[in-house]
């Protein structure tokens, strides 16, 4: 994988406004997902899109860490699990003998922080190794946080977790209405989406993908390469933190399964199945999995299959699409588009559309 | 210690010290001995040739004195300062540059994104989450150094559609980003034909005296060309040091390096 090819800011020349140089496919996608809430229904809004732009967060914080910077972290769905349990034990949940009940806007930036720096904490273990190693050093602090939060009890109420943990009613809006969460979890969703793919060419991002491609070079340009890997995951834990924020208020609980291994791994396949090239990726294959997870176990009986074999179905799809077109959806994608341009019946001649 | 103090050590030190000085420098691999025993100094705006043939240590030394490998024995100053113990980027942010033997350039960027980025090394923009602004100062420097190795028309084209000459060149331009004290060039001029060996020795003359370097290079008329000092090294260990005329007298280099040994 090598640095995208497009530009920095080179300079002044013919510089097109700003909104001629948003793509037409933003404008599209955009005005859709705004006016959804007009056709969709409530189930389609809260279920289908609120969870995919939740596990898409998440799951672009994984596609931050492996596309820009090499590493393939299982401890995602940690720190997303950490945030949640910190709103629930800084802010307000149904067991009041534990949670602080501190306002939201000391919980949440709180639960943030003590999200990143399980992040940074992580990322200053994992960093110094590479490839496998790293899986396993970040697989072994996925486990470890499962399973202390479904011991202790004194803080993380051991196996039954949290329930009742809700946004704030904040402007009056209860946020778990099927719309007003299905636009809080849009918001998030674009504001981290853009802030990746903002920061990809800002020279963090840059030097990112340089050390990812050529560490020795790197050094040899002066950039301390161990530092910005731990800098990564530090705001990959920020990106993880919010996604598992919105989760826990989805599903007004967290408990030790939301962040156990089977959804560590999970947030790795939604990764991987959409492609790990660009921050859409993440989203992309978040859709699929949520549609799969939603309808796959009625698929099945319809067939006559037992319907709890849906995870097979997932796991078919997984298998399908690495062994295809290992760069995901997005893979995919790239080579329709490339071989559409070759075909000399449209006489593109290999132009780019 | 005060923020003066500091800086009027360190001008202290460049005033007073070696650019570089290697003091009993040895380099293991295991049993094979790649360096053994090295004592240089070189003064501050020095220009060194290191002359060797194959496997004689030129690179190795440079990789111990960049801290790409870390030097079995001995310590090596730069300007004043030890930096034996100090990690590559701690010894590139105080002024030390260099250029690779096969050129580790960033295929998918640009030209001015190469150098844009080596920019970015050096500063404290490292950790930025800001893209550069139209008047950015580092995208202006970047600029200058475009120019200044006669790359312009060439700085929005991809590094991978670069010629090999113009790669090397591209090396040399990183290398000279931010306020390099002292550059150590690891033969820029291989692989180039004759009139990009003039353009690269141009390049190297017009440098500010200031800035010191070595270079390691086979081709002796562009060694004796941009260098007023020589060190011969032979399998790990210097084996003459001195000024070109002499080096290229001394008999018993003529029948090591030169190819006079039946002279």
């Amino acid at each position: 994988m090598a640095l995208a090819d497009n530009r920095l800011a080179s300079d002044g020349r013919d510089r097109p406004t700003w909104f001629e140089r948003v793509p037409p496919a933003y404008w599209v996608g955009g005005f859709l997902l705004l006016v959804m809430p007009s056709f969709a229904s409530d189930f389609i809004l809260f279920q289908i899109f609120g969870w995919t732009f939740i596990l898409g967060i998440i799951a672009l914080s994984l596609m931050f860490l492996a596309g820009y910077g090499g590493m393939v972290s299982l401890a995602q769905m940690t720190f997303a699990g950490c945030a949640g349990y910190m709103v629930a034990i800084f802010g307000t949940s149904a067991i009041t003998d534990i949670s602080l009940g501190w306002p939201w806007f000391v919980a949440i930036p709180l639960a943030l922080i003590v999200a990143v720096l399980l992040g940074t904490l992580t990322g200053w273990l994992a960093v110094r190794t590479e490839g496998i190693y790293t899986i396993m050093i970040t697989l072994a602090i996925a486990a470890a946080f499962f399973y202390f939060t479904r011991q202790n009890y004194v803080i993380f109420n051991g196996f039954s977790g949290f329930n009742g943990v809700l946004p704030p009613q904040l402007f009056g809006v209860d946020w778990r209405g099927s719309t007003a969460f299905y636009y809080l979890t849009l918001f998030w969703a674009a504001l981290c989406y853009f802030a990746v793919l903002y920061i990809s060419r800002a020279p963090f991002g840059l030097a990112l993908q340089g050390i990812r491609d050529n560490q020795r070079r790197m050094s040899a340009l002066g950039f301390n390469a161990i530092a910005h890997r731990v800098a990564a995951y530090a705001f990959a834990a920020l990106l993880a933190g919010i996604g598992g924020i919105l989760l826990t208020w989805q599903s007004a609980q967290i408990s030790p399964g939301t962040a156990g291994i089977g959804a560590a791994i999970d947030i790795l396949v939604v990764a991987v199945i959409g492609g790990l090239r660009h921050p859409i990726g993440a989203f992309i294959g978040a859709f699929i999995y949520v549609i799969l997870k939603t309808f796959a176990l009625d698929a099945l009986e319809a067939i006559g299959l037992a319907g709890e074999r849906f995870q097979l179905l997932i796991g078919l799809g997984f298998l399908l699409i690495v062994f295809w077109s290992p760069d995901g959806v997005l893979g995919l994608w790239a080579r329709w588009r490339e071989s559409r341009s070759r075909d000399p019946l449209l006489e593109r001649g290999g132009e780019r559309p | 210690m005060n923020a003066p103090a500091r800086i009027s050590r360190r001008l202290g030190a460049s005033g007073t010290a070696n650019a570089l000085e290697l003091r009993g420098v040895s380099k293991l691999f295991g049993a094979l001995v790649a360096l053994e025993d090295i004592d240089i100094t070189v003064r501050p705006g020095e220009r060194r040739a290191v002359l060797g043939s194959n496997g004689a240590g030129k690179t190795t030394l440079f990789n111990c004195i960049t801290g790409d490998f870390r030097a079995s024995a001995g310590s090596i100053r730069f300007f004043g300062e030890d930096i034996s113990t100090f990690p590559p980027h701690e010894r590139i942010r105080r002024g030390l540059r260099r250029t690779y033997q096969i050129s580790l350039l960033f295929a998918g960027l640009s030209v001015l994104d190469n150098i844009y980025l080596a920019c970015v090394g050096v500063s404290r923009r490292r950790f930025s989450f800001l893209r550069p602004r139209r008047d950015d100062s580092l995208m202006a420097a970047a600029g200058e150094l475009v120019e200044m190795v006669h790359l312009d028309a060439d700085r929005d084209t991809l590094v991978s559609n670069l010629s090999y000459g113009q790669q090397r060149q591209l090396e040399i331009a990183m290398a000279l980003s931010g306020a390099p004290r002292f550059i150590l060039f690891d033969e820029p001029a291989a692989g180039l034909s004759p009139s990009e060996r003039g353009d690269l020795v141009e390049i190297l003359n017009g440098l500010p005296a200031h800035m010191g370097y070595i270079i390691i290079e086979h081709d002796m008329d562009v060694a004796l060309r941009v260098a007023e000092s020589v060190t011969m090294m032979h399998n790990g260990r210097i084996f003459r040091e001195g000024k070109p005329a002499e080096i290229e007298q001394d008999p018993e280099v003529q029948a090591l390096y030169l190819g006079g040994g039946d002279g």
